[in-house]
């Protein structure tokens, strides 16, 4: 548990950020993860009061508020009409749905967390982080920063664009709840194939395979399963991971061609 | 503060109890024995009433935290608390210098305990990463761990002995200490790491193995295992009006804990007092002193009541878990499949400390080999202790470990000589009536294991199922089975005795020493009674634990309080029975023989004279020299085994090598079901458990001995999404030692689901898992070899 | 610091520490029922309402909730002794000690969905870890509890 004693909840983003500029204050979102640090700290700073507990919608993207919570981003209908039902996929298996209410998506964002869900699945998809300092940046860019102590920044809100890509998540996880061992998303866009791989058990990143490499699931899945690397942890093994991330980037590629195939069929 | 519980009242609610009760025993002629009644603290427990440990605690307790040790292995050479005594709110520091000196054991088992005397409450060796080192107690938690994080230790680290297969005489030696001692000859030595070792045989078993047309032999390892009851070990303190130590602890085994506490601090038994409140589940846990030592010696050196709440942390990395085990078997059959032989050799990790090291073993092969009738058997087994936290009991004790080895190496044997396991089993499994050898020579007087080999075949659709389906989609669908037998209580050892009074009236209160953690023996108790004594359960008041009040009870372990507390209970009823007729001969003035006693009156056949027992109840109140209380305690010179079948249907992706639990049947013989629902659920929650063993549950430890588990997050207990779908029947047998022909369910139930699942995977897939728990990773490397390098 | 919040129903007003949690909070003002059982956000035990939202009391700052509605187990009255009988009359609530947090959840569940099918009452329910009861009497119980009222209209109608 982490301890501090003074708390604040600031009334603007400004205040905000002058008080998360101290080392000696916390900013504090879901707190799920950060609870189980065993730090002292001056002042938790509360980000509750600013109105980014909203998910907005409008003919371009949705802009995503890092105060929503991960049940949200599961039962919001627009996010999982556009994406095919993967953020209902991504976060159902997280712990349960009391957790789920009090874990936000700022949370999962800016702790680039390996075993994140969120972060897979959001880097299949075209998606930005607004950083009240340091402004709006793709989300790979921002995820590719290590976490560190000196980033004094506080994470807005998040933007994904809707580009009409089709997409699909799937993991492998010991049991139900638990972590994922790997986790993947795929999405299919005008360019070609963004994959994403997490829980490697390094945190998720992406590539966009094109042409000839993305002819087939098949082929796809061993051209961008590779490009990956993989690690051991107490879920499993690195070969068998890198196994697995080869088997689930072809199913969600062929699960992806099938709902193209539906909709063809449909229309 | 103010109180923002409402606070409802149980009137109400009492009424609707009772209708359904009414309605219950309706449905069971009338008789309690059998019907489905509602457990008596239910209600308080689903309104989250305040009955737990901590709810009780009075609220000036002293907080007690242990410092623990970083390493597996080392000697303390000094401790600095200078600094830490100094942290405002702080009490006490207690280091080894302050504790007596005299080795004890935690384990909760009848004196004398064949666990050795190993412990003390700090020791200047620490022999585990988690073994105390310090007891601080203070006003807050914040004083406590502030102090915690300025003690400072030097330790002289020394290699530490984590491989249980190198612990028997190794060089290492993890209690060279003069005062190390054992009670019992248990072939303990620990000048060789052992704390246990034995042989026992019957025929010839090499002759005989060489004589088999088939012949199995593996080896067959089973990690530990966390109990992980939702309420973490937990006790609290204090001194009462007598300078006496009282003692509130969510403990299976308050007459034990007295004892154990008496010896740990090195005071008179008649010093201490032991309660024990509603407990947040036990699984055998609890059965181990695990927590109550520390506010103890708090509450005895300052006067001032004291309270330990283990954290989930603390749970997981110093507690008691189930005893790994590598368990070699070699079966041998002839050629129409009649078993020969079976030969057991367990090797059991015992840890740091002793407790239950010497007792879980036994059940290895003597709850393994008996399933079986065969010409000869050899069982010989060696326990050790290693730089690991140490073990303790958890539900099964031992059985589970060998009958997942025994069970397997039977479907083994099956699968190598094309016969189906449940024919296999048909043709040699113990009937009723057989005598047991491998048993201490017991008879299964009751016994329905054939009927429930038919009935889970049935439920299952076995015929159909065997071996496997290919589903078409990639996913292969596979079937197992396992039988399985446990004891009820420990023969010649265990001891029940409950007490019994008549209040005006007419009500009875029922004095209990066993436990009730959750499992409804308070409840199971009762219905025993109210039939002995012909009355309504309302009008059975049961009080149980108290140490100064109830009678002596072993404690509820072994799978012990239904049928040997319940005898109990019967023998005191008939004691009390014989009381009210003798004290209404006096009232009526008749001859005791002419007299009957219907639950509601005593009335003399034919005249019409009679007393209610209202009325003797308050007669008796005045100018009475008779107590009108029976007092019985009940020991079986036998463990009549309960005996079940369980079958898995498994359905793996023959890709990734996941497995989802698609179906599992189990049909239990437990002799005369008292409480069906309790039985049910006891039997649906330790297949729940199994189901976790056999497929989540891992206690995994790095070079340096840490417990990589050491969380929920880690330590993957099944949720609801992962145990599919239970089904669970009764094939009863009356057991004419138990009461009414009652005998366990406790612990048999969890012995299943390892042995069946592994089974049912080795139908789907092809892959053999002899190491717990079958994970989808060990399968993938079973079915894809080519694909995978040797691991690590 | 103090803080103002709601605590089944009646206007509190407690002196709090900025890091206090929620869970330490309740049991601090007499709600017994609420229980931890792990450190690390797994088990559900400590689950009451926030607003209406089953939320971990373990992890929500007590500051958190000022101004908000809190509910525990003993602020649900009689809803709460109805669905707990459904429990107990399978035996279901075994040690009872994950009963409130799981009773809790059930009770959120039924407001939040419609007529919800096994696997989503599973899914609902997964954060709440029991480890008696290998979770068929939850579901047997749950399951009679969410159709009580139709089964007295059929019985009604009969």
């Amino acid at each position: 548990m982490f301890h501090a004693r003074e708390y604040v909840r600031p009334s603007s983003l400004e205040e905000a950020y002058q008080l998360c500029q101290k080392r000696r204050n916390l900013v504090v979102g879901g707190m799920m993860w950060l609870k189980m640090e065993n730090i002292t700290k001056q002042t938790i700073v509360d980000l509750g009061a600013l109105g980014l507990d909203q998910i907005e919608e409008d003919e371009e993207e949705f802009r995503i508020g890092c105060m929503v919570t991960l049940r949200m981003l599961e039962t919001h209908s627009g996010l999982n009409r556009e994406f095919d039902g993967i953020f209902r996929e991504c976060t159902r298996h997280i712990v349960g749905v009391q957790f789920r209410n009090g874990a936000t998506v700022g949370g999962s964002v800016y702790g680039r967390f390996g075993f994140s869900d969120i972060l897979t699945c959001l880097m299949a998809l075209d998606t930005y982080v607004e950083l009240y300092h340091g402004g709006v940046m793709p989300l790979a860019e921002f995820a590719e920063k290590p976490v560190s102590g000196k980033e004094r920044d506080i994470l807005v809100r998040i933007m994904i664009k809707k580009d009409g890509r089709r997409a699909a998540y799937q993991t492998v996880r010991k049991s139900k709840t638990d972590f994922p061992l790997i986790a993947c998303c795929v999405a299919r866009t005008g360019e070609g194939w963004q994959v994403s791989v997490g829980a490697r058990p390094k945190k998720a990143s992406a590539v966009l395979v094109k042409g000839e490499a993305g002819k087939d699931p098949e082929l796809l899945a061993g051209h961008a399963a590779a490009q990956f690397t993989y690690g051991s942890n107490l879920r499993g093994s690195a070969d068998y991971r890198a196994y697995l991330a080869e088997v689930l980037i072809r199913r969600l590629a062929e699960q992806i061609k099938k709902t193209e195939e539906k909709q063809e069929a449909d229309r | 503060m103010q109180a923002v519980g409402s606070w409802r009242g149980p009137a109400k609610g009492d009424q609707k109890e009772r209708e359904y009760n009414q309605k219950a025993l309706a449905d069971h002629h009338g008789k309690y024995v059998g019907a489905a009644i509602m457990k008596k603290d239910a209600m308080s427990l689903v309104t989250g009433k305040p009955v737990y440990t901590d709810d009780l605690a009075p609220k000036d307790c002293l907080v007690v935290k242990v410092l623990r040790s970083p390493h597996a292995h080392a000697v303390i050479q000094s401790i600095d608390c200078s600094n830490a005594e100094k942290v405002p709110g702080i009490e006490c520091i207690l280091t080894w210098k302050d504790v007596p000196q005299k080795r004890f054991t935690m384990a909760g088992q009848t004196y004398p305990e064949p666990s050795p005397y190993d412990r003390l409450i700090l020791d200047q060796r620490v022999r585990f990463v988690g073994d105390a080192v310090a007891i601080v107690a203070g006003e807050t938690e914040e004083a406590v761990d502030h102090a915690l994080r300025l003690i400072r230790v030097k330790y002289q680290v020394l290699e530490a002995l984590l491989d249980f297969r190198k612990a028997k005489d190794s060089y290492i030696l993890i209690h060279p200490e003069e005062n190390w001692k054992s009670l019992v000859p248990v072939g303990a030595d620990n000048s060789r790491n052992l704390c246990a070792s034995d042989c026992d045989q019957q025929g010839n078993v090499d002759e005989v193995l060489k004589s088999c047309a088939h012949v199995v032999e593996q080896s067959y390892h089973v990690k530990a295992n966390q109990q992980a009851m939702m309420e973490t070990f937990r006790a609290y303190s204090y001194l009462d009006a007598y300078g006496r130590l009282n003692m509130v602890a969510s403990t299976q085994v308050p007459f034990h804990v007295r004892r154990i506490l008496a010896h740990a601090l090195d005071i008179p038994k008649s010093k201490v007092r032991v309660i024990k409140p509603r407990i947040g589940g036990g699984f055998g846990a609890k059965q181990t002193v695990v927590a109550e030592v520390y506010p103890a010696i708090v509450t005895w050196m300052t006067g001032k009541p004291a309270e330990m709440i283990y954290s989930r942390y603390e749970s997981q990395i110093a507690s008691s878990p189930r005893h790994e085990m590598e368990v070699t078997v070699r079966v041998g059959a002839d050629e129409n499949g009649i078993l020969q032989a079976i030969d057991v050799y367990t090797l059991s990790n015992t840890g740091a400390y002793g407790e239950h090291g010497p007792t879980t073993v036994g059940l290895s092969g003597h709850k393994s080999i008996p399933l079986y009738r065969t010409k000869a058997y050899r069982f010989a087994y060696d326990v050790v202790y290693t730089n690991r936290m140490s073990a303790g009991a958890y539900r099964g004790y031992g059985a589970t470990q060998g009958i997942f080895a025994v069970e397997s190496a039977i479907n083994e044997l099956a699968d190598q000589m094309h016969m189906d396991p449940v024919v296999l089993r048909e043709r040699n499994m113990v009937r009723q009536g057989d005598v047991m050898p491998a048993y201490y020579g017991e008879t299964a007087l009751s016994c329905t294991l054939d009927k429930c080999m038919a009935r889970a075949a049935e439920m299952i659709g076995w015929k159909d199922k065997f071996p496997c389906r290919d589903m078409g989609n990639g996913k292969v669908r596979g079937v197992g089975v396992a039988m399985a037998m446990q004891g009820s209580s420990i023969s010649n050892v265990d001891v029940g005795s409950v007490s019994m009074k008549i209040n005006d009236d007419g009500f009875y209160t029922l004095m209990v020493g066993c436990s009730d953690m959750g499992t409804g023996c308070d409840t199971i108790l009762a219905q025993i009674a109210a039939d002995c004594m012909d009355c309504d359960i309302d009008d059975i008041v049961v009080y149980g634990t108290d140490t100064d009040i109830s009678p002596y009870d072993s404690g509820s372990y072994a799978s012990s309080t239904t049928y040997l507390t319940g005898m109990a209970v019967v023998k005191t009823c008939e004691n009390l029975r014989k009381q009210i007729i003798s004290k209404a001969a006096k009232y009526l003035e008749c001859s005791e023989e002419e007299l009957e006693f219907d639950g509601r009156r005593v009335f003399q056949i034919g005249s019409g004279k009679e007393i209610t027992l209202k009325d003797i109840g308050n007669r008796i109140m005045c100018q009475n020299e008779d107590a009108l209380s029976a007092c019985e305690s009940h020991y079986s010179p036998t463990s009549p085994p309960p005996y079940m079948t369980g079958m898995a249907e498994v359905e793996v992706d023959m890709e990734t090598g996941e497995v989802e639990l698609i179906d599992y049947v189990a049909v239990v013989d437990c002799g005369t079901v008292v409480n069906p629902n309790l039985a049910r659920v006891q039997t649906e929650g330790g297949i729940g458990q199994g189901i976790g063993m056999a497929l989540y549950e891992d206690v995994t430890y790095s070079d340096t001995g840490r417990v990589y588990e050491n969380s929920f997050m880690q330590y993957k207990i099944p949720t609801r999404q992962d145990v599919g779908t239970v089904r669970v029947e009764f094939e009863p047998s009356f057991e004419p030692n138990g009461p009414f022909g009652a005998k366990s369910i406790g612990e048999i139930v969890i012995n299943t689901p390892s042995p069946a699942i592994a089974s049912a995977v080795y139908h789907a897939a092809g892959v053999r898992i002899r190491e717990l728990p079958i994970t989808a990773e060990k399968i993938c490397r079973g079915m894809y070899p080519e694909k995978f390098g040797r691991k690590e | 610091m103090k803080i103002q919040f709601q605590l089944n129903g009646r206007t509190v007003c407690p002196e709090i520490e900025a890091d206090m949690l929620l869970l330490d909070l309740v049991r601090k003002l007499g709600c017994l029922s609420v229980k931890r059982g792990c450190e690390t956000s797994n088990c559900g035990l400590c689950t009451v309402l926030m607003d209406g939202t089953p939320v971990l009391s373990c992890s929500v700052l007590a500051a958190r909730a000022e101004g908000r509605k809190i509910t525990t187990l003993e602020g649900m009255g009689e809803e709460a002794e109805e669905a707990g009988r459904f429990l107990a009359q399978e035996g279901g609530e075994q040690c009872g000690y994950c009963s409130p947090g799981f009773l809790m959840n059930v009770l959120a569940m039924e407001k939040e969905l419609d007529h919800p099918s096994e696997e989503e009452i599973k899914e609902y329910l997964a954060g709440n870890l029991c480890r008696c009861s290998g979770y068929m009497s939850q579901l047997r119980a749950v399951k009679k509890y969410l159709n009580r009222k139709e089964e007295t209209a059929d019985a009604g109608s009969r």
